[in-house]
């Protein structure tokens, strides 16, 4: 017996260092046979698996319905954009002579100061929405993501804050202990690109992520977040603070955006209002939901694969169409939207758990 | 008031209202320490109502609450059950979706303390208590006999067994006054007699029991004294052979043929 136990133990390590390994080497295959595009697609991916991640503790363990999650992406992601780019200094002549060397803010300081200032948002948003569930809180939610938005769209006038729709450019891109993300990082005879390192970086970050929400998963805040899910009177006749508790879960939630948020614009070196819309933080719950609710390993899935999906059907329907009629019938971003809606529906009525969820036989 | 030094839980005057009708009229309920004591009455007698209004769950139009010597007024669940007043649902509500070690291990939040940075880094505190945990909620699962069922998924236990896990969940808090609201509902007698047992056990063990129950048999055999609502007001107390031989009480609970 005690040597079946170890042979398992010693296969379960072998395969983590497998997947590891794999890991490691999967930019370098995906660069190689598909080229920098494919390798940006999936670094997005790994930005996706931190925001379902994140979301997943608000409606997969909490179950509190937040439809204006990608506010909190959109918080993280305009600080760095402000505090690392020459937009500020060139509308303020005031910042402009503080910071004579111009703005450049570490992407450290700022993911610090985005955990602080999601979480500060996420607990703003829950303490008026304390006593709403299910549709109710949805409504609230949604607003409030519209509201962030539309504030990003116009805080143009009377101050050029955002720098409205036009968004905000030159932000700088992602450095860290001397290292640029955005060059070529040479290792003696091994040349790694920047966009591997940024792979890296937010491998980092997503297992980062994924272990610190394993944690709290199985602790007594996470056993307090599914009591409330499941019964919140019966939580609260357990003691549970069920108001602190919810009011975490907004907070934990928001904070991973943020970061996420400071990440994308640092990648991207480019933010708009465009990419915080409703449809994507419907997206994001989409990618818990179809993943699997509440399941760590099902809500990665849910984010790997909404977030390649499109790419792959980009790849697909616009040559095959070209093809067969000799020009594009239907829009892409259609078929996607309705590729979506139909394996939701499916879901809902074959899977309700998600495509990986948690094991029924226990 | 020399009689109040031995009272767990003393509350009098308690009124609630819904709308026009008076749910609750001037209830009074005295329960000693290491009692079991019942509150009975007919269908729609505030039973529940009362429960949930000393519980906090629905806040009293008023009232006089005193437990354990001191004097609270129950507005939050939450700080009822943490002030030692712990209770179960007459439609029972477990975490469906977690497993009953996991409901006991709930039960626990309210006496243990690991805190955020505690449950991210793992840190050895935090898991001395979480090991702490799980131990005491094992034993409280083999105190009502459920040991075998702990991996399983609460909405998968027979009706009987989720009562004792309400009852398990309820321990876990630690309470000075275990509430009990219809805990034989649905049982068969063998269920009963062991839920009888158990009732018992909890109450040799040093805790006082307050008993919602239409089981009249059960009640007469293991309650120290019982309350009689009827239309939110207390028509009986006292001794459970008194009470059962009071007129009011035979009118309006056990019917005229009763006597």
């Amino acid at each position: 017996m005690l040597k079946a136990i170890q042979s398992n133990y010693l296969s379960r390590s072998a395969y983590l260092w497998l997947g590891a390994l794999a890991l490691l080497l999967l930019p370098w295959i995906v660069g190689a046979s598909g080229g920098n595009y494919w390798v940006r697609v999936l670094d997005f991916a790994l930005l996706y698996i931190v925001l379902a991640l994140g979301l997943n503790v608000v409606v997969g363990f909490a179950g509190l319905l937040d439809l204006g999650y990608i506010a909190f992406y959109a918080l993280g992601a305009y600080s760095f954009a402000l505090l690392a780019s020459p937009h500020l200094p060139t509308q303020f002549e005031t910042i402009a002579a503080a910071f004579p060397g111009g703005m450049h803010f570490s992407p450290w300081m700022v993911a610090i100061f985005s955990i602080i200032l999601a979480a500060v948002f996420g607990i703003v948003l829950g303490l008026p929405t304390l006593q709403l569930r299910g549709d109710y809180l949805a409504i609230v939610t949604l607003g409030f993501g519209e509201i962030i938005r539309i504030f990003m769209n116009n805080l143009d006038r009377p101050l050029n804050l955002t720098n409205g729709p036009k968004g905000i450019t030159a932000i700088d891109p992602i450095q860290l202990f001397g290292i640029s993300f955005a060059k070529t990082l040479e290792l003696g005879v091994v040349k790694v690109p920047g966009l591997y390192l940024v792979f890296y970086l937010f491998l980092l970050l997503a297992i980062t992520v994924a272990i610190v929400c394993m944690h709290l998963q199985n602790s007594r805040i996470g056993r307090a977040w599914i009591a409330i899910r499941e019964d919140e009177i019966a939580a609260k006749a357990m003691g549970i603070n069920t108001r602190n508790m919810k009011l975490l879960a907004f907070a934990i939630g928001a904070s991973f955006a943020g970061v996420a948020g400071v990440l994308f614009s640092a990648f991207q070196g480019f933010v708009s209002p465009e990419s915080f819309t409703l449809w994507e933080s419907i997206v994001v719950l989409a990618m818990v939901v179809l993943g699997g609710i509440g399941h760590i390993p099902g809500v990665i899935l849910g984010a790997v694969l909404l977030a390649i999906f499109p790419e792959v059907l980009r790849g697909i329907a616009q040559p095959l169409q070209q093809a067969l009629f000799g020009h594009v019938v239907v829009d892409v971003e259609i078929i996607r939207q309705l590729v979506y809606g139909l394996a939701l529906i499916l879901i809902m009525l074959y899977r309700p758990g998600g495509i990986w969820q948690k094991s029924e036989s226990r | 008031m020399t009689m109040s030094a031995h009272l767990l839980l003393d509350v009098t005057d308690v009124s609630k209202r819904f709308g026009g009708v008076h749910a609750l009229d001037s209830v009074g309920l005295q329960v000693p320490h290491g009692a079991i004591v019942g509150l009975i009455g007919p269908n729609g007698a505030g039973k529940t109502t009362f429960f949930n209004v000393i519980t906090g769950l629905y806040p009293a139009d008023s009232g006089i609450f005193l437990f354990d010597g001191k004097s609270y007024f129950p507005e939050s669940v939450s700080e009822v059950t943490q002030s030692g007043l712990a209770r179960t649902f007459q439609n029972i509500r477990l975490f469906g979706e977690m497993t009953v070690l996991e409901n006991v291990m709930v039960g626990c939040h309210c006496r243990s303390k690991a805190g955020l940075l505690g449950a991210i880094f793992r840190l050895p505190s935090a898991k001395r208590e979480e090991q702490a945990i799980r131990e005491k909620s094992l034993a409280l699962l083999a105190y009502v006999g459920l040991s075998e069922f702990a991996n399983m998924q609460a909405r998968n236990l027979s009706y009987g067994h989720q009562r004792r896990l309400e009852i398990a969940r309820a321990l876990a808090t630690e309470p000075k006054l275990l509430a009990l609201d219809e805990p034989a509902a649905g049982m068969n007698a063998t269920e009963k007699l062991e839920l009888r047992e158990l009732l018992l056990r909890i109450r040799d063990d040093g805790k006082t029991i307050l008993l919602i129950e239409h089981d009249v048999g059960l009640v007469m055999g293991i309650c120290n004294s019982l309350t009689v609502l009827d239309y939110g007001k207390v028509i009986a107390s006292g001794q459970p052979a008194d009470v059962r031989v009071h007129p009011e009480v035979i009118k309006a609970y056990l019917g005229q043929g009763a006597v």
